[in-house]
Formats: structure tokens, sequence, C-alpha cells
């Protein structure tokens, strides 16, 4: 155990790795992605201008990019964790002196030819400092409090930052997924219960510290009808549009409720209610089915990794993704108040393109590398 | 250590297996709740869906023409140009109102008024600048177009009455609906259209509901704002049934201008046998084409105080006393009861003495002996009087009756007035006193109680003429799917010979050397008619007045006497029967007789009953008497909601 120095037992060569690629797996975003091309097709009235065309080359760009961090050795990453994270902390830190205003939030960072949307990769960065933290631990350190105080922390400080921002839903999502690392790590299922208790406890405290606009946005979820015009207008109107679409849908291209407009943001957080308007229950029901065929995909990919560092990342950052879905597919169904989070892969956008296929791209790697050894710290 | 790793393993496994089960739970959740969108609240959800998407626009139908006999247009739509200006189509709404005010005068307050219009309403939204543009205006807007960005030339519709006075009275008028309108009519909801006009007077208020037609609709796809993005559906409405009068356009022109010889005067022509209205006109009249386009203030007041009231329809709403035009109904009451015949005689000294009572006969030397034609023919009214109480008022009345008086027609004419023919029991039920016998007296030649109107007495003399048949008068060819100049009237039961008596004496009214129209015969050979004269007082003449002398040419105009006369022509087969009041016009022999005999002339030169009466289902219309098809009311949900 003196030994600090990284052993590998095995290489691969480029062609061995390749043939380990999840390529069944790549075939299922570029399906749920086609999904997405087809939909700000339909949104653009049939164009592949302004939507389409540029979703599908960022696509390519993050289909790049998956396949680049995918080869990489798992090991890299593993060593590599806590810097990504302290490299996304600072990124974070920067937004918030500097960022520059955006849809009523500072959540930015222009990079000239991209906007940076740093709390998308602290999302995957959080994920994969979790899994170094953990990757070691024993039973016994997980039931420590003083060993799990440090990974909590890891969580809480890029929370604050986000919630600055300020963004509830950004911040609720990385608590979710921290919080999802630490079960699957094998913290005490007590932690969790009392976890839940004081969060439901915090919620009128909390209540003081939202925004005005938040404080709307729940009030309106909870009582959708009391102001149909305003912040209600959104969720009725999807709803409208989901509904509308019936079993069959409307027909590609021929969805009244986003072609005419009354449909909001309907290439980007409401794609999925303008998909299921146009193909109906049959299209709604298949991309949600596809969706889970990618968690289970991710969880299959987890459960084979015979290191602790490549099962937690793999599973924490699938379950990420889900996270994302659900969240996104709950709002536009008037399920949960309106958070503003996209749906991966389908909603156009390019930040969270990239940060999907890069988190799935260290899914891959994490199975290309599965039978590797990693050192203990 | 490696069998911690294992350890490890297993309670992730485990542990993925749970967080596993929870994201399948949520998937289903979101199924689930996707399918009771879709499937549960699918139709819902689909109605909310059209109401965003579909704005549902009423077109007004058109309504349907009302012609004469003959197929002449009486009541038309005309074609009325507006121009309509677009906000958002203008650099400067202000500027381009300016530009086509150098073209077509615009007033002040129409430019302030479209200002505070346009801010109200969305910019897409065409505003109405200026309605009624004659031919000229548009051609200098249309050729202007191009310089006028945001005008647009519309055409709407606007009632039109080519023959205006002539058949005022008859076709009456639309205007817009008022609020007693709109409740009554709540089925139909082209009602609430702006600018709709509905019928206000005669045949356009009576056959509203045909004229109407039932209105279509557009239905406009429209995104969030409103904007109309494009049609989806249209349906055209269908047009108003066409109406079909009984009238013949020119003769009923030809009356009114006849008429306008006199100050005031109404008259009715019709079929003795048909029942068939051919002319029915009250002078003066109006132009109802004022009303449509918009009457000024001024104009109207003038119509509403004219003393000779030409906004009422006095052939069927005035109400005389008919005075001796009344003696055929007593006449042939006398002969139904047997109290005179033929042969039967009275002497005339001029005055008739009942009690302590004189009643005069209008000669004040008397007619010496007479008999019932040459009382009818000389309007010998002593020999009305002596056998009157022979027989009493209820008899008379009863024959007045079954001669057309004292009803109404109903024959979709709403001002009709019914008259008045007093009884026995009448006098008891309102005004409370036993009848007199020199009230029976004086009932005997039209004066009194009794009222008629004009057409009641042309109705009455074709009763008298055609052989005793109840005919009626019509105005509208169609009752239902009932040809009116078909039907066959029912027999009154009373005797040829006395029908014939009648008729005798008044030809000889117009035909002996001592008839009282003689002069106003009918210089045709072959179209001679027969007919009646009458003088209605106004103003009772007292015995002062009687022995002054007074003449009815030196009262006042409102005072003076109505002259009347029916007449029917030819005498020898009569078609056509007249009925003439000339109001405050004094003697019937000279101010009604010549109106009456140029109009029977004009009648028979015309001679309307020899063509049959056009159909008006010749252009698709079927059943004019069927109401329009009822259509589901028109929601809205706000586009929004």
């Amino acid at each position: 155990m003196a030994d600090h120095s990284v052993r590998l037992k095995e290489e691969y060569s480029f062609l061995e790795r390749v043939f380990q690629i999840n390529w069944g797996l790549i075939l299922l975003l570029c399906v749920v992605a086609s999904v997405g091309f087809a939909a700000l097709y339909s949104a653009a009235n049939g164009s592949f201008d302004p939507w389409a065309s540029r979703q599908m080359m960022r696509f390519g760009i993050g289909l790049a990019a998956l396949l680049i961090v995918a080869l990489i050795d798992a090991r890299w990453w593993y060593r590599l964790s806590y810097p990504i994270y302290i490299v996304g902390f600072i990124l974070l830190i920067i937004v918030e002196v500097m960022g520059h205003v955006g849809m009523g939030a500072q959540r930015w960072i222009n990079l000239g030819f991209i906007q940076l949307q740093p709390s998308e990769f602290m999302k995957i960065a959080v994920v994969m400092a979790l899994a170094k933290y953990f990757h070691a631990a024993t039973p016994e350190e997980m039931r420590s409090f003083r060993f799990l105080l440090p990974a909590a922390l890891l969580i809480l400080a890029p929370v604050g930052l986000v919630l600055l921002q300020p963004d509830l839903g950004t911040s609720l999502m990385i608590i979710m997924a921290g919080a999802a690392m630490f079960f699957i790590a094998g913290a005490p299922v007590w932690l969790f219960i009392g976890g839940f208790v004081a969060a439901a406890a915090s919620v009128p405290v909390a209540w003081q510290f939202l925004h005005e606009y938040q404080k709307k946005r729940v009030m309106t979820f909870l009582d959708p009808e009391s102001d149909p015009l305003g912040a209600g207008y959104h969720i009725t109107q999807s709803k409208i549009a989901l509904g509308s679409g019936g079993i069959e849908g409307k027909g590609f291209m021929k969805g009244t409720q986003s072609h005419l407009n009354f449909l909001p943001e309907k290439q980007t957080d409401f794609i999925f209610t303008l998909w299921a308007e146009e193909f109906g229950l049959t299209g709604g029901v298949f991309l949600l089915a596809l969706m889970g065929i990618i968690f289970a995909y991710g969880a299959w990919i987890a459960i084979r990794c015979r290191h602790a560092y490549g099962r937690l990342l793999a599973f924490g950052l699938t379950f990420n993704f889900s996270l994302y879905v659900f969240i996104n597919v709950a709002m536009v169904m008037g399920l949960i108040p309106v958070v503003g989070a996209p749906l991966p892969l389908v909603s156009y956008g390019g930040t969270s393109m990239l940060a999907v296929m890069v988190a799935f791209g260290l899914v891959i790697s994490c199975n290309v590398y599965r039978d590797s050894k990693l050192p203990r710290m | 250590m490696i069998e911690k790793d294992n350890e490890r393993a297993k309670q992730f496994t485990r542990r993925a297996f749970v967080m596993g089960a929870l994201q399948g739970g949520i998937l289903c959740v979101l199924g689930g709740r996707l399918a009771w969108l879709q499937i549960a609240q699918g139709t819902r959800y689909k109605t909310l869906a059209e109401n965003n998407r579909i704005n549902i626009k009423m077109l007004a139908p058109s309504r349907g023409e009302i012609v004469d006999r003959f197929g002449v247009p009486l009541a038309v739509n005309q074609q009325n140009f507006r121009v309509l200006i677009t906000p958002e189509q203008t650099d400067d709404l202000k500027k381009a109102l300016k530009k086509l005010h150098q073209i077509v005068e615009l007033e002040e307050d129409t430019v302030t008024k479209i200002l505070k219009q346009a801010e109200k309403s969305a910019a897409f939204v065409p505003l109405e600048v200026k309605d009624n543009l004659n031919w000229d205006q548009v051609a200098k807007i249309e050729v202007n177009l191009p310089d006028l960005p945001g005008l647009s030339i519309d055409v709407g519709e606007l009632r039109s009455y080519p023959f205006a006075d002539s058949t005022a009275h008859i076709i009456g008028y639309v205007g817009a609906v008022n609020k007693k309108e709109l409740a009554d009519n709540k089925e139909d909801p082209v009602l609430k259209l702006p600018g709709y006009k509905i019928g206000k007077t005669g045949i356009e208020k009576a056959l509203d509901g045909d004229l109407r037609g039932s209105a279509g609709n557009v239905e406009m796809e429209v995104n969030v704002l409103g904007r109309e993005v494009r049609e989806l559906k249209r349906d055209d409405g269908s047009v108003g049934n066409r109406v079909v009068l009984s009238i013949d356009a020119e003769l009923q022109r030809y009356t009114q201008e006849r008429l306008a010889q006199t100050r005031s005067a109404s008259a009715v022509i019709m079929d003795v046998h048909t029942g068939a209205v051919y002319a029915l006109s009250s002078h003066p009249g109006f132009d109802p084409n004022l009303f449509t386009r918009g009457i000024s203030e001024e104009r109207w007041q003038e119509l509403l105080y004219d003393p000779a009231f030409p906004l009422n329809n006095k052939a069927i709403a005035g109400q005389y006393p008919p005075g001796s035009t009344f003696k055929m109904v007593t006449a042939l009451a006398l002969l139904e009861a047997g109290a005179v015949n033929s042969r039967t005689t009275a002497f005339c000294p001029g005055h008739y003495e009942l009690g302590r009572d004189r009643f005069h006969c209008w000669k004040r030397s008397g007619h010496g002996w007479v008999n019932i034609i040459s009382a009818l023919a000389e309007s010998c009214d002593t020999f009305f009087y002596k056998y009157s109480t022979d027989i009493g008022i209820d008899k008379i009345a009863d024959m007045a009756r079954r001669l057309g008086l004292d009803q109404k027609y109903d024959f979709f004419l709403p001002e009709e007035r019914p008259g008045l023919m007093p009884d026995k029991g009448w006098k008891e039920r309102y005004i409370g006193q036993k009848w007199q016998p020199g009230e029976t007296v004086v009932a005997s030649i039209g004066q009194g109680y009794i009222q008629a109107t004009p057409l009641q007495l042309a109705v009455m003399t074709s009763r008298l003429v055609n052989g005793g048949r109840a005919v009626k008068p019509w105005i509208v060819g169609m009752d239902g799917k009932h040809a009116m100049d078909k039907h066959n009237w029912e027999d009154l039961g009373i005797a040829k010979e006395h029908l014939d008596l009648v008729k005798r004496g008044m030809n000889a009214v117009m035909l002996s050397k001592n008839g009282t129209a003689r002069a106003s015969q009918i210089p045709v050979e072959g179209m001679e008619m027969g007919g009646k004269t009458g003088t209605a007082q106004v103003k009772r003449i007292t015995k002062a007045e009687r022995r002054a002398g007074v003449k009815n040419e030196d009262l006042e105009w409102r005072l003076r006497h109505h002259a009347l006369f029916v007449g029917y022509a030819p005498y020898t087969n009569p078609r056509y029967a007249c009925a003439v009041v000339v109001e405050h016009g004094g003697g019937g022999s000279a101010a009604a007789a010549p109106v009456a005999r140029d109009l029977l002339q004009m009648a028979q030169t015309r001679d309307p009953a020899s063509t049959q009466i056009v159909s008006s289902a010749d252009e698709g219309f079927d059943i004019l008497r069927q109401p329009p098809p009822k259509k589901p009311s028109f929601f809205k949900v706000n586009s929004n909601g």
C-alpha cells in the first residue's frame, strides 16, 4: 500500500479499444438525437435553418468528443478527476464575477466561438470527483461522518455558487446527483431518511431565500389556472399541446400549438411537447422508452465494471442524464414547476449537448477499461 | 481486500437495482401522465387547441331580392364601396390619412376616430375610413393605391330601392338592429354582426326571416397574436329568399304619380277574382333609400311632423268613414232582408224625418221618386234612410262584415288597421249606451262610427262584382307551398240577382244621365267602368252653417270632407277593383272619381292580370315561408385561454 505509483496491469491497442466501445449505446444516442433533429426541423416550420442544421453540427462535434473521451484510458480520467473539478469550480467563480446576463440569470461565459455554461460541466465534474473520492472507501469509512463530510462539501461548494447565479434547478440537480452518488457508494440509508426529513423541514426557510420569479413559478405550478395568461401560460399551453396530440399525434409538422406559437420556447425546453403533439402518445412513449434503454445500458456498464471508480462514474453520469430527462418531461407535463431544464440530446443547445456527449464518452471509457486495475489512494 | 471489493461490488449492484427500479418507476409515471393527457383528456385538450387556433368569423348573407309580379326588382342589394386602412402597412397612419384626404374628403372627426381605434386594436386589423363611396371616388383611390400603402377598397352590400317613393310603403326599409330586435332573435347570430341591417317596416319587416338568408362563416387559423395565418374553411351561407309580390311596379309607379296631384291621398288596385293587389299607394311618400344611407335629422323631423303623414301607409292604415260608398252594403242588406226589391220606390223631398229628427239628403232639392238603382246612381240618401230602420243596424253590420269591412287581412303588411263597423253590441260594450234608431239612419250612408280603409273598400267592391265570392287581398305570391293566384275563394251566399241589382246601380253611377260620376267615365270603348262616389264628413255640419250656406271649399284644409271613390272595370266583366281616398279633397265625384278613372284605365291598359305571376322558386329558392335554418351558436374562447 505504500506504493503510490499507478500500476497499469494491461494496455489495450487502439483497435481493441475501438472494439470495446459500446456502439449500441452510441446508436441509441444517435436515434434520440435524430428525434431532436426532426423536432427542430418541424419547429422551424420545415426548415433546417436555424436550429436543426446547427444541432446536427453540434451533435457531430459531440460525437467526436464522445469518441475521444471514450478512447482515453479511464485511469487518466481517474487521475484528472480532481483537477477537472477544480477547473470547473474556477469557471463557476468566473461566471459569478463576470458572466454576462442571459435569460435573467448569470450562467454563461462567452468564449467568442461558444457560450460556455460552467454549471453543465460542473455536474460531470462533481460526479467524477465523488467517484474518485469514494473509489477506495471501505465500508467502515462509508459509515464514518468524518469521511463523508469532505464529500458533502464537494457537492455543496458548487451548489452554493450555482445558487448565487441564481439557478435553483441546476443546484437541486447537483444535490440530487450527489445524493445518488452517496447512495450507490454505500452511504448508510438513515442518512437519506434524515436528509429527506431535514430538507422537508427547511422548505419554509428556503422559501424566504427564493427569488420572486422562482416563488411565482412554484405558486403557478401549484395552481396553474390562477394565472392562465401569465406564468401559468406555459404549463397550460404545453398541456393543451400534449393532450391535443392524442394517440397518433397531429402528424409531422402539423402541430398547431407549436406552429402558431402558442407553445413557448418550443425548440428548447418544450421540445418534448412539440414531439408528442405531432407524434402523439406513440411518439412520446417511443422517446421515453429509448431514454429508459439508455438508462439501463448505463447501469449495465456500471455493474460490469470491475473497479469502483468506473462503477460510480458510469452510474452517476447515467443517473445525471436520467435526472435531466425526468425533470424536463415532468415539467412539460405539468407535474413539477417550470424550471427551465432542457431535454438532453433533443433540445436545441450547444453546451448541454456537448456535456451529455462527454458524459457518455466517460461512461463508455469505463466500459473499455472495465477490467483495469485502479490504484487506491 | 478482494473480499471487501467483492462485498462493495455486491452492495453497489443491490443499490444500483434500487436506483434502477426508481428510474423505471418514474418513467412509468411519466408515460402514464402522457397517456392520461393524451387519451383520457385528449378530447378536452383537442377542443382547447382548436379554440386556440381557429377564429370563426361570420359572413353576412346577401339579403333576398323583392320583385314585382313580372320580376322587376323593387328591393336589391347595391354594392357599397368602402375604403379601409391597415395601420401596420402604413409608415405613418396620420400621414396616410392626410394623403387620402387629398383624394377623398375626410371629416376631422373621422380622422381622430380612426387614430383612436388604431391605438386600441391590433395593427393588422383593417379599419373602415369611409363608406358609400361613389364610382368616381373609388376610381380615384384605385388609381392612387400604389402611393397609398395600407389602404384597400372593400365591397359591402347596401339595400337599395329602385322605385324609391312609390314602393316605400309596401317594401318598407331596413335599419340597424336595436336591442329589442336582438333579444327577439336570439337564435340567429347574424344580427350581432356590426353594421347588419334588419327590416324595419313593410315587407322588409314582415318577411325579414325569409329575406335574411343564413349566415356563412370563415374559419381562420390564427397564431398566438391573433394574426390570420390562412383560411381553413369557408361557408358563404345562403342568400335570402326572393320574395315575389303581386304588385305591378309600373302601375304602382303610375298610381303614386297620379296621387301626387293631390295633397294627400291613397289608393288600392286589386284583382276582383284572385285578390292580387296590383298597386297600393299612399301619398305623400318618402324615399326609403334615405334610411339605408343615413337620413339627416332635419329631413327626419320633416317626415315625422308632416300633417299628411308621409311615413304612414294610408291605403291600409288610414281609416275613414266610407260615406256613400257604403250604400252598396246597405242596399244589399235591404235586398237580402227582403225589405226592398227592384220595384220598391221612395220619395225624396231632400230630407227624411224620424221622430223629431230631420236627416238631410245631400241634394237639398230632393231626388223625387227613386228606386234602388237610381238611389245608388244619384246617391240619394233618403232611400237608404227610410228603409234602414226597417232592418236595423245589426243586419247592415253583418252585410258589411261579409263584404270585407271591419277586419284585418294580415297579408304581410304590418301596419294594417281593422276599421270599424258598429252594431248594437259594440255600442253597449264600448260606449255603454243603447243603440238609437237615428244612428242606423246615419250609418246607412256610411257616416257615424263606421270606419274603413281604402283596402277594405277595394275588397268590398271586388266582392260585389266578382259574383259574391269572399276574395281576400294578398301581396306575396306564395303562402307556404300554396300559390295565391290559384286560390278558390268561397261563395258568400248572397243572391245573384241582388248582387246584379247593386251592380246595375253602380254602373248607372257612371252611365246614366244623372249618375254622380258620369263625367269621369273612361273614354275608351270596352274599358268603361262602374263605381260609386263617396264624401265623408270630417266635421259635422252645424245648422248655423247649413243656414249660412258655408261651402266645403271655404273650410280649412284639415276640416274639409274626404273624397272617396270605389270602382271596377270593365263594367261588363269586371277584373280590376279600385278604391281611392283623397283626404280633405271635397266631393267624391269631383276629387276622387277622376283619379280612379285614370287608375282603372291604366290598369286595363297594362292588364297585369293577363300574365301569370313569376314563381319565387325559379331561381332555386324553395319555400317562401320557411324560417332560415338554425345555425349552431358561435362561441369563441379567448385564444389565449
